[in-house]
């Protein structure tokens, strides 16, 4: 068996992800983040949750047809993440760079559980992932996260509402039914995985203010330094 | 599937898992929880064995046999999925393929059939011919070095067929016989684990391997296994007896009942 996700890798660099359902304000955060390790000096990669080329093309046949089942959604994010993690994260890790994750195997564990695939069979499908140096969960309620939605005019999309389990045939009222079941998941996963949990509720700056306080203790003693190697003329 | 209402325990594992008995017609692992499977009608046999072998010949012989026979009848392949076969050629083609998306993709595709032509099949009473299974899967991942408990784990979900028949066959008469119809390919020669530039010495290396794999499979997963390299109809008389054995104490076929 394998237990990547619950051992520390041996990597130089370091992964950091955020972890929370629409609405939280992790993506904002973690874009101030990147900033600021940037401005700091770090080299920093960020990767997005099911965004390599090669699933892309199979998630929109499936979505657009409303083909997915629980089992090939989940499969098809495992694929997805599987080609991200070893073309996208373990390089920059290994060349000691920074990795910023929006979304980690944590989102699947939430989701397709909540989708009805098996708990255990899920976690063993991502032991292959690379633990997280930390990983940090913004915590929301449904209301504060339907309520941010709205304010953006977003359009609820079908699979993020949890549509294709037939739960309510209203966007809204899908969306409402299905995130509350993958917030109390993430609940589950927060003492599970050692999560840091961040209230989400509270102002962007006082969150970025905390995430960055936490961030530090991981980074401080590996800000990168100028090479003493000669470039190679 | 569940209801939001429901707050439903996980759902005890299906099975005696990969390494106790196989469970014929059951989930091999953790099995699908909103797809529960017992008591249906059908019956899963699949064909398995390496490229060339002549699994598709036989296939096509047994499905005219049982059909006359009075037994519906459902074929399915590997790789033939809707949702995923475009992907799987882009893929192919495209040489960015590790050996992990390989894997998952394989899953992902075999998934999709097994929820959408499979089971609704066996719940129909169809006799369903798999022309291969998860044994390719697992054998082709097992010799591009994916942790074996992994991917046991990981078809956990799979239905274990009721018979699995291997047609074994050997690397020396294996190759002739492809030689002689269609030809070594890229991936059946293993050209991506990089043996080497020769497509003939990567072919023998590969399959010598392969077929190592699946012999290695062959009590686990209770495989029946024939012998491929006689001629087609004395391997179809083998496959039909004992399919025969099978089917006929369980179910009365049409015919007999024409004959009261």
């Amino acid at each position: 068996m394998l237990n990547n996700l619950t051992q520390p890798h041996e990597y130089p660099g370091k992964l950091f992800v955020v972890e929370g359902i629409d609405g939280s304000g992790k993506t904002t955060q973690l874009a101030l983040l990147a900033k600021w390790l940037s401005a700091e000096g770090y080299r920093v990669f960020v990767t997005e949750w099911n965004s390599s080329a090669l699933v892309k093309a199979a998630t929109r046949t499936g979505k657009k047809k409303n083909a997915l089942t629980p089992m090939t959604f989940s499969l098809l994010h495992a694929t997805d993440f599987a080609d991200r993690l070893l073309y996208k994260v373990i390089p920059p890790l290994k060349a000691g760079m920074i990795v910023l994750a929006d979304r980690y195997a944590y989102t699947a564990f939430a989701r397709d559980v909540t989708r009805g695939v098996d708990r255990q069979w899920v976690r063993e499908l991502y032991s292959f992932a690379v633990r997280p140096d930390l990983a940090l969960y913004f915590r929301v309620p449904i209301d504060v996260s339907v309520d941010r939605l709205m304010a953006r005019r977003v359009k609820l999309k079908f699979y993020e509402a949890g549509m294709d389990l037939g739960w309510s045939t209203n966007p809204l009222e899908s969306f409402r039914l299905f995130q509350g079941k993958v917030l109390d998941e993430y609940d589950q996963l927060v003492p599970e995985f050692g999560m840091e949990v961040i209230d989400a509720k509270s102002s962007i700056t006082d969150q970025q203010r905390l995430v960055r306080q936490v961030i530090a203790q991981h980074v401080q003693t590996r800000r990168m330094e100028i090479t003493d190697d000669e470039p190679v003329v | 599937m569940t209801s939001p209402s429901s707050d439903a325990p996980d759902a005890p594992a299906q099975g005696t898992g990969p390494n106790g008995d196989s469970p014929a017609g059951g989930y091999y692992g953790r099995g699908i929880p909103y797809l529960p499977i017992h008591g249906y009608p059908g019956k899963l046999i699949a064909i398995e064995g390496t490229d060339g072998v002549g699994r598709s010949t036989q296939i096509q012989l047994l499905r005219e046999w049982l059909e006359v026979k009075g037994y519906g009848v459902v074929e399915t392949g590997w790789t033939r999925s809707r949702l995923m076969q475009p992907t799987i050629e882009i893929a192919k083609g495209s040489n960015t393929l590790n050996k992990l998306t390989f894997v998952l993709l394989y899953a992902t595709d075999f998934a999709d059939r097994l929820e959408k032509e499979i089971i609704p099949a066996l719940k129909a009473g169809f006799v369903v011919l798999s022309d291969r299974y998860i044994f390719t899967a697992l054998a082709r991942a097992g010799v591009r070095g994916v942790d074996r408990q992994w991917l046991r784990n990981l078809y956990g979900f799979a239905i274990a067929p009721h018979m699995v028949f291997y047609l074994n066959i050997d690397v020396k008469t294996l190759i002739t016989r492809v030689l002689e119809s269609r030809g070594m390919d890229f991936w059946e020669s293993g050209m991506d684990l990089k043996h080497g530039d020769d497509i003939y010495d990567s072919f023998r290396a590969y399959q010598n391997k392969l077929l190592r794999e699946y012999s290695s499979m062959a009590d686990e997963f209770q495989f029946r296994v024939v012998d491929a390299r006689r001629p087609v109809n004395r391997i179809q008389d083998e496959l039909r007896k004992q399919l025969a054995a099978f089917l006929e104490p369980t179910e009365k076929p049409a015919d007999t009942l024409l004959t009261r």
